[in-house]
């Protein structure tokens, strides 16, 4: 059942003067929950970025399903199926949460009002509920709009989007970042529920106990360098932090 | 989570609702006025001369509310229907003698059209390609447009149309609509569909509301941004076309004060400046509120100026009010 979905092997970037990835590796399997953590320019923007195709790697490998993948831009990392709730969550607020959730994606209706743009309301309405009850995310009514959502609700819409577009990847940074206690315990619960249908979850945080919650595997970066890969279960707060801040590494000098 | 759970859909529809009445109360308690004050207010004859009047703000406000909903503005409108009706004028007037009447009054039409299409192509271009705010780009345009129109026939009104349009123009139905009415109403309810059941209506909200999350979410901004110009443009270019029809000439003059009235419908009707809001019948109230304060006050036989003074003060109050709608909808 585990089959190796991602593997990176020595990934590296640079900009100009600056290195900002050495050598990242890590091997994820179908299903499974990565949390890349690191301190602040331990690259691990930078190498979401290159999983997300807006910045493209120097050297190294990435291969994705089966095949070598080097994505030239957003739309093709889309393709491919992964897909990132950034940290801004790049929703619009008027916009009601069906809307935000098929957006430039729209179903339109069938025959000729389809051809001439007209939009199935209904029809988008239903997948997102369905999706939402999937997932148990905690969304009253599709037609609110996502403005007036609280920031846990929010995270929820743009994962249950990825989920409705059927993405096999869902990177997420920092999704716990600006949240309380029980909104944080709701995007945790919501990323335990992708594990059970399957969908592989990128995890970046700083906030340790959410890492070791959510995740199956750990990656830790340092100066552009993998420096420890962990199995979640058997690592600790402790030991994270250490490889965090360099008082460990599972790499040579 | 309890303050999210006391907005519930069905108390924040009705806040919508609410606000939505307002504004119909407004037009109903200035019309109630206008009728006490003036009982023959209450009668065919002056709905039918409102309808008229209020044909060149609504086609022109159903134009430029895409671009405000998608947080711009295009202050070009007025100017466009100035040199469109000079241009279209000019073409059906030298094209009489070469293909006869219908197809050089066809001719002026699509030549008149064209106009709308490619400078709202200019609009959009100014702004997604030259990057400059649609303020800058479209008051440029603006003041272009007008010494155009001027230099077209050397500043005078274009004279000597066929007299077919002016009957084409002023046709009545039901006794009491005009041609324009139905044109624009048309366009109205056409662009209305537009804005709500179709995919380009949900960009059009979506790129007001977020620009950024509209582009990664792979949709061609750019290029959705100039067909919304042009259709700000076009309907424009469709007003001053059927100005022709009304008065059977063509104006520089046309649309010289119209544009702020054609953005003040929208705005009195709740369409948001920040984008990403507002609905078409909104902008129709709104329309309907600045035509029959002129109506109005012309049968009580006040200074029509005044309907400039209440126009201001409406915008003003309508604006507060919607203000107060979003704080509440959003704590």
């Amino acid at each position: 059942m585990s089959k190796v979905l991602l593997k990176v092997s020595g990934v590296s970037k640079s900009f100009g003067h600056v290195q900002a990835l050495k050598d990242v590796n890590f091997e994820l399997n179908e299903g499974e929950v990565l949390g890349l953590v690191g301190d602040n320019g331990a690259g691990k923007s930078t190498f979401i970025k290159i999983l997300s195709g807006v910045h493209r790697k120097d050297k190294g490998e990435i291969i994705f399903d089966g095949d070598t993948v080097d994505f030239s831009s957003p739309s093709e990392s889309i393709e491919a199926g992964f897909e990132t709730v950034y940290q801004d969550l790049a929703l619009a607020p008027d916009l009601p949460i069906y809307s935000n959730m098929f957006l430039g994606r729209e179903m339109l209706r069938k025959g000729i009002l389809g051809k001439l743009g007209f939009v199935d309301k209904d029809g988008m309405r239903k997948s997102v509920e369905k999706n939402i009850k999937k997932l148990k995310a905690t969304l009253n009514h599709v037609d609110q709009e996502v403005g007036t959502l609280s920031g846990g609700q929010r995270q929820s819409v743009a994962i249950t989007r990825a989920v409705i577009w059927g993405k096999k990847v869902i990177i997420m940074d920092e999704p716990t970042a600006a949240l309380g206690v029980e909104e944080s315990a709701k995007v945790l619960e919501i990323v335990k529920e992708l594990k059970q249908h399957g969908i592989t979850v990128i995890f970046i945080s700083h906030t340790m106990p959410h890492v070791l919650e959510v995740s199956d595997k750990i990656c830790v970066l340092r100066l552009g360098f993998t420096v420890a890969n962990l199995n979640a279960a058997e690592t600790t707060y402790e030991e994270v932090v250490e490889y965090i801040t360099g008082a460990r590494s599972q790499i040579e000098g | 989570m309890s303050d999210i759970k006391e907005f519930s859909p069905a108390k924040r529809r009705m806040y919508m609702l609410l606000s939505e009445y307002w504004i119909v109360l407004v037009f109903l308690l200035i019309y109630g006025i206008f009728i006490i004050l003036e009982p023959l207010c209450f009668s065919l004859p002056f709905l039918s001369s409102t309808l008229n009047y209020m044909t060149e703000i609504l086609i022109l406000g159903v134009g430029v509310m895409f671009v405000v909903i998608t947080a711009g503005i295009d202050l070009s409108i007025g100017p466009v229907e100035g040199a469109v009706g000079v241009g279209a004028a000019l073409t059906m007037r030298s094209l009489v003698p070469v293909v006869g009447v219908p197809l050089a009054i066809t001719a002026g039409v699509i030549v008149g059209i064209l106009m709308g299409m490619v400078i709202g192509l200019l609009n959009g271009l100014i702004v997604t390609k030259m990057k400059l705010a649609p303020f800058i780009a479209t008051l440029g345009m603006s003041v272009i447009l007008t010494g155009s129109g001027y230099i077209f026939n050397n500043g005078l009104e274009v004279v000597g149309l066929p007299k077919v349009l002016a009957r084409l123009g002023n046709m009545q139905f039901f006794g009491f609509i005009g041609t324009t009415t139905i044109v624009a109403w048309t366009v109205w309810l056409i662009f209305g569909i537009i804005l709500k059941h179709t995919r380009f209506g949900v960009i059009t909200y979506a790129y007001g509301s977020n620009p950024e999350s509209t582009a990664r979410a792979g949709i061609n901004v750019d290029r959705h941004l100039i067909k919304v110009f042009m259709i700000s443009s076009t309907l424009a270019a469709l007003s001053g076309v059927l100005l022709i029809f009304r008065f059977n000439t063509g104006s520089p003059i046309a649309g010289a004060n119209v544009t702020l009235y054609a953005i003040a419908s929208c705005i009195i009707g709740g369409t948001s400046v920040l984008g990403g809001r507002g609905k078409m019948i909104g902008t129709l109230i709104g329309a309907a509120i600045i035509s029959i304060l002129v109506t109005g006050l012309v049968m009580l036989g006040v200074q029509t100026y005044w309907q400039q003074v209440a126009t201001g003060l409406i915008i003003i109050f309508s604006v507060y009010a919607d203000q107060l709608r979003q704080r509440n909808a959003f704590m």
